[in-house]
């Protein structure tokens, strides 16, 4: 697993619950407590490992961590940069659903090991669309949680009010729903194309 | 064939979209319509009715910005700077329009010049304010503005790994020449300081010093013991000697000093009784004071031409077995006459 992915699980933990609760997560999983280097690559089974063991010491089914680690990567100022790599997309919410396709091809362009799956949006109506995930292998869904989360925080980001709900995993995919209600319903956050990030 | 009239308004309005950064010039050489961007580059935000040359200096290539000139150079690659500060720097290309029907051919009848920021894009979106909406559907300037932004985060990341694995590179190359117990240098520091020596050619002092009573410590009071004697002798060198000094441990109870610039016979014997004589006050242990003797051999590197400090080592050596034979406590500073005698060295 890429370490940016860890790394923001790491990021994620000890910002919201504390440096004891990373701690305790990895002691729990039978692992050295890890800080993670962004630009390395570890098993994938740690990655697992970790998600497994947050969910457990919350209480939390799984999903969930992983919809708060997806609006944490966005919304948390120590991940700015994402933020604004993000709002390249597009100008408002809905160009930016539509720039989503592009989206591993622009990780690529970043970080050329940083893989992510393939992700399609389907349009059914000017304001319904939903958002399917392609997951190879036979892992545990994760990637279509961690985009509900990170939907939630950039629909937040443009102003726009909308619906979202993971619809399940079937093998090898998994579906968002997503019902935009307005798209500029709040003043959103600013973005300027030449600021430096935060 | 004859062209329809191309008139500015609807011209522009294309324009506007297709290459927001354009400007109409008339026959003249003067601004007739600027693009929706254009118009962020220009003081007030309406060039209209100034001439092209009083808004942007034609750097490449050289060439009077009468409109003549400039239409002699249509279709070729220009490089404009803004007249006004920041000068941005634009690269350009300019097309003649047709004549308009009815003009008569006189007098050319304009031109579009089209413009882009080039390499100095990501200054200018900063100092003009610019949004996605000042470029063209189909231009790269977003997607080169968000490439340029994702490799400097991740240079960022990658610098700040640097920098810790350097930090631990720096920590592990410090403790590989640290003795733990000490403190003081080991063994593998004493080449790079000697070499060190060799190469800045100034004199210096080696001053081999061994414990006299070291192995009764051990033996009587144990290695704890032992232990605490060799950390109460390295810290009274170190208050003894100077911060360029070397202090090498360079086994059991065997220390090894350099002293850069210490080239006179009684300064170095003074450094040696005092180091001696710091050495044998009683080392508080517990309950307990022990007490050791240290002696000393010490060479110094102006009798050597060239400089050999490998042979000083040797001779050191051999001046510290000449003080251990004289007694204990004692300091011999190599002399030729100790080097004839040192055949038979005590243990």
């Amino acid at each position: 697993m890429h370490g940016l992915i860890n790394q923001a699980i790491e990021r994620f933990a000890r910002a919201t619950y504390g440096n004891g609760f990373w701690e305790r997560v990895c002691r729990r999983r039978n692992l050295p407590v890890l800080t993670f280097e962004a630009m390395q690559s570890y098993d994938p089974e740690v990655t697992e490992a970790l998600l497994d063991g947050m969910a457990q010491v919350l209480g939390k089914p799984r999903g969930e961590v992983l919809e708060d680690i997806g609006t944490f990567l966005v919304s948390s100022p120590s991940t700015g940069a994402l933020r604004r790599l993000l709002r390249f997309g597009g100008t408002g919410f809905v160009d930016f659903l539509l720039s989503l396709d592009d989206l591993p091809a622009r990780v690529r362009l970043a970080v050329p090991e940083l893989e992510l799956p393939q992700m399609e949006l389907r349009e059914h109506g000017a304001r319904s669309f939903s958002f399917v995930v392609r997951t190879e292998g036979a892992g545990k869904p994760w990637f279509g949680h961690v985009m509900v989360g990170l939907l939630r925080a950039m629909a937040d980001d443009y102003g726009a009010l909308v619906v979202m709900e993971h619809m399940g995993a079937s093998p090898g995919r998994e579906i968002i729903a997503i019902m935009l209600l307005e798209a500029s319903f709040a003043e959103g956050r600013r973005f300027d194309l030449g600021a430096r990030a935060p | 064939m004859s062209f329809v009239a191309l008139d500015s308004v609807k011209l522009g309005a294309v324009l506007d979209t297709l290459c927001p950064m354009h400007l109409l010039l008339d026959g003249t050489g003067h601004i007739r319509h600027a693009g929706p961007a254009m118009r962020k580059l220009s003081p007030g935000g309406a060039p209209e009715g100034m001439h092209l040359a009083e808004l942007l200096d034609l750097r490449r290539p050289r060439a009077s910005d009468r409109m003549e000139a400039l239409l002699a150079l249509a279709g070729r690659k220009l490089h404009f700077a803004l007249r006004m500060p920041p000068r941005t720097e634009l690269k350009g290309v300019l097309v003649p329009l047709p004549s308009e029907a009815g003009a008569g051919g006189e007098a050319p009848a304009g031109a579009v010049l089209n413009l882009s920021f080039g390499i100095s894009i990501v200054d200018a979106v900063r100092d003009f304010a610019l949004t996605s909406a000042d470029f063209a559907a189909t231009d790269l300037a977003i997607e080169m503005l968000y490439l340029v932004e994702a490799k400097s985060a991740a240079m960022e990341e990658l610098r700040r790994l640097n920098t810790r694995l350097d930090g631990a590179r720096i920590e592990a190359l410090e403790a590989s020449v640290t003795d733990k117990l000490t403190g003081l240098r080991n063994r593998r520091a004493l080449e790079p300081v000697l070499t060190r020596m060799a190469e800045t050619r100034a004199d210096f002092a080696l001053m081999h010093l061994d414990l006299d009573h070291f192995k009764g410590v051990n033996d009587t009071f144990g290695h704890a013991a032992g232990d605490a004697v060799l950390q109460a002798v390295a810290c009274r060198l170190t208050s003894g000697t100077r911060d360029r000094d070397t202090l090498i441990r360079i086994g059991g109870d065997e220390f090894l000093l350099v002293l850069p610039e210490q080239s006179r016979t009684e300064a170095v014997a003074d450094l040696a009784h005092r180091l001696i004589g710091e050495i044998a006050r009683p080392i508080p242990y517990g309950d307990r004071r022990l007490t050791v003797s240290a002696s000393i051999g010490a060479s110094l590197s102006r009798g050597y031409d060239p400089l050999d400090p490998v042979r000083m080592m040797h001779d050191a050596d051999t001046a510290l077995y000449a003080a251990k034979a004289a007694g204990r406590g004692i300091y011999r500073l190599y002399t030729p006459e100790l080097g004839q005698m040192g055949a038979g060295r005590p243990g």
